[in-house]
């Protein structure tokens, strides 16, 4: 039985008990469409067309960042349950693959939050990128995922303490702040077409590999810790 | 000098033929000491039930010989490695079921026979899972989410998860509890059947249990072991079971 | 470390060298006190630039104990399973490390701070540096936060992954502030410390160097003979519960 084929079966598996609960996606969308319009009443955008233009890549990475926060814990809240993580504990299969098969899982949650999100924001925020828009296709996967791949160890690892959902930004957001910083600079880049995102987009992948590479290998050691 | 238990171990060492061997294990949470100085000799073939009141450590002792948990002093084997590395031949049952509720029966089979590595191909995975529900009796269930099942199938299904793998050691934790008087009757004689069969290598399969009602686990079991306070207090039966309170004095 | 000290002396006093160091310490921050005071006043700033002295090392010397800290960390990983001893002396060296870059990012931040309130007239400005050491407090702040809320018995593994994800991060961190802070170019104020210091400053700044570094070290040392009698005294009391048999390490 091959890593990928595990991975996958973890994958189907996650994706599988989303579609039938609904409960992080239904959650994420919400919230994140409550921080736009919170955002929006506060600095008005359609009458300063050029702030918005500078602020709202920031807002929008801010609003993904806070809405998959509250999905993160829930990832792996679904495996307490009947205490399913002892079973994963247990199981003779390679750890990080369930490690990879939730943080893809996670992910792609979050690119359909995105993918709704990006228009509402267009409208609300009356925006008319400047720039290459098509480099979006690159900036948000790739943020999105630096978030979500430490997110995942990190809702793991919070699994293991007291007041879990409280932790979990604490930690997560001091790690993740030059993924952030990246995601919308370059986010902001495409938007006023001021400068060009080619720097982020390299920080955003050296992050990616690094923070990617690091997580697969520590993964196992805070599964079994006891 | 050496007493008869030190040349038995002697002679055994690490050998495979010893299913589990706990050797002055003490576990700590904090400054709560749930095992006191321990030593448990299981030969494979056995069946033991643990006895004792809440707290006494039978729980801690699964958790050690599982691999969940590592001991904070002295060191567990089964079939002389360490537990974590003998996966594959440890099935574990506890009182939660370990499946999902939101998936069917059969999903769930599938995946854990998929994460025991049971087989390659998808039909072969839900084919060893079909199997495995028929012979606990849930087999009209199979496509029915866990969540609508009563007690006694979600404890059917989660031992079916535990045999599919045919593992060479049992370790059950409260398997009877919530469960009525036939279903429990069932679900032993399921045991009984499983454990005569002949394991890996021609070894006979070892069993591990706890429970608070012991009269369902007497045809079960041979030997009992009586933990109270984080110790080994009575030993009956087989005396090829071997307790720390010997080996020490 | 000094692990063999504690462990041979669990009657609480300390070998010779310990006391030497002391001595030695307080001596170098003497001199490294009168070369700050003595040193000739700056032009624009007047003595207010002195600030500068304590502000420099503390600043500098914060990027080194995040290293100690990782590789603490990735000992006590390695021996968690092999060595219980050597592995909570890992620990508590990582938990040393850790708070003593908290105590020297609070130093700077503070100070430069003071800095630029002084050469600036602001409190606080957005620049490369001020902004790196902001999110390096931030980082090591939130590892002493997981340990505080970490489920015991597993506060040392759990923050020992943190430690590597932290001491990985600084680096990515100092660049990516770099870069946001050159390519917009904000109001970054000049001075600071490679913008050129002159001759005559170098005593001050070397002694000044060398006493903080010399401090940073005491306050580590002594951090980390708390920790392990604290161990010792929790496997004491654990020991006790277990009677007086003795016990196997795993």
């Amino acid at each position: 039985m091959s890593y990928a084929s595990i991975v996958w079966g973890h994958l189907r598996k996650d994706l599988r008990l989303e579609l039938r609960t609904k409960d992080s996606i239904n959650g994420m969308l919400f919230f994140s469409l409550l921080v736009v319009v919170v955002f929006a009443l506060a600095f008005d955008p359609t009458s300063f067309p050029t702030i918005a233009r500078q602020i709202s890549g920031g807002l929008m990475c801010v609003a993904v960042l806070f809405a998959s926060m509250t999905a993160l814990n829930q990832s792996w809240a679904r495996e307490l349950n009947n205490h399913v993580l002892d079973a994963h504990r247990l199981s003779p299969s390679p750890a990080s693959a369930l490690f990879v098969g939730k943080a893809i899982a996670n992910f792609l949650s979050v690119m359909v939050v995105e993918l709704v999100l990006a228009p509402v924001f267009i409208i609300f925020y009356n925006l008319h990128p400047l720039g290459d828009s098509w480099k979006l296709l690159l900036i948000l996967p790739l943020g999105t995922w630096s978030l979500v791949v430490n997110g995942t160890f990190f809702a793991a690892l919070s699994l293991r303490t007291r007041n879990r959902e409280t932790l979990l930004p604490l930690v997560l957001l001091p790690i993740t702040m030059p993924s952030l910083l990246a995601m919308i600079q370059a986010t902001t880049a495409v938007l006023t077409g001021d400068f060009e995102p080619t720097l982020w987009l390299k920080v955003l992948v050296a992050y990616v590999v690094v923070f990617t590479t690091i997580c697969v290998l520590l993964f196992e050691t805070i599964l079994n810790a006891d | 000098m050496m007493t008869v238990s030190e040349m038995r171990e002697e002679v055994a060492g690490t050998d495979a033929a010893i299913a589990v061997r706990l050797h002055r294990v003490s576990k700590l949470y904090g400054s709560f000491v749930a095992l006191r100085n321990v030593s448990l000799t299981l030969p494979a073939g056995s069946s033991v039930v643990l006895l004792g009141e809440n707290g006494a450590g039978k729980s801690t002792v699964l958790k050690l010989v599982s691999g969940l948990a590592s001991p904070t002093y002295g060191g567990v084997t089964v079939f002389g490695e360490r537990p974590q590395s003998q996966r594959g031949a440890i099935g574990t049952m506890g009182h939660a079921t370990m499946l999902y509720d939101e998936l069917t029966a059969m999903e769930n089979l599938t995946y854990f026979a998929q994460m025991n590595g049971l087989g390659e191909s998808r039909s072969e995975l839900e084919h060893i899972a079909a199997s495995a529900m028929r012979e606990v009796g849930l087999d009209p269930a199979l496509t029915r989410h866990v969540s609508e099942f009563s007690q006694g199938m979600r404890q059917r299904a989660s031992l079916a998860r535990v045999l599919m793998a045919k593992p060479q050691l049992l370790l059950l934790d409260e398997p009877f509890s919530n469960l009525d008087i036939g279903s429990a009757r069932g679900m032993v004689e399921r045991l009984i059947a499983y454990l005569s069969e002949p394991g890996e290598d021609g070894l006979a399969r070892t069993l591990l249990l706890t429970t608070h009602q012991h009269e369902l686990a007497r045809p079960l079991a041979k030997t009992t072991v009586t933990l109270s306070g984080g110790q080994i207090s009575l030993i009956e039966g087989d005396d090829a079971v071997v307790a720390g309170t010997e080996v020490t004095a | 470390m000094n692990a063999s000290s504690t462990n041979a002396r669990p009657n609480g006093s300390l070998p010779v060298w310990a006391y030497l160091y002391i001595a030695a310490t307080l001596a170098v921050m003497a001199i490294g006190f009168d070369k700050a005071m003595t040193a000739p006043t700056e032009a624009t700033m007047g003595n207010l630039y002195r600030v500068f002295f304590y502000h420099l090392p503390h600043a500098i010397l914060s990027f080194i104990p995040p290293y100690l800290n990782c590789i603490a960390s990735l000992l006590y990983l390695y021996w968690r399973s092999r060595n219980i001893e050597r592995a909570q002396a890992a620990d508590a060296f990582a938990l040393a490390s850790a708070e003593i870059t908290v105590l020297y990012a609070s130093i700077g931040l503070a100070t430069g701070s003071l800095w630029g309130r002084a050469a600036w007239g602001i409190w606080w400005a957005w620049d490369a540096r001020m902004t790196t050491y902001l999110l390096l407090w931030l980082l090591y702040v939130s590892y002493v936060l997981l340990r505080r809320f970490a489920a015991p018995g597993q506060t040392a593994i759990i923050s020992a992954v943190l430690g590597i994800f932290a001491a990985v991060d600084v680096p990515i961190c100092y660049m990516s502030i770099h870069w946001w802070r050159t390519q917009h170019p904000a109001p970054v104020f000049g001075g600071g410390a490679d913008s050129g210091i002159d001759p005559s400053m170098y005593p001050a700044v070397l002694w000044n160097m060398l006493a903080w570094a010399m401090w940073g070290g005491l306050v580590l040392g002594i951090r980390y003979v708390i920790e392990r009698r604290r161990q010792q005294k929790a496997a004491a009391i654990a020991l006790g519960f277990l009677g007086n048999e003795p016990q196997e390490a795993l």
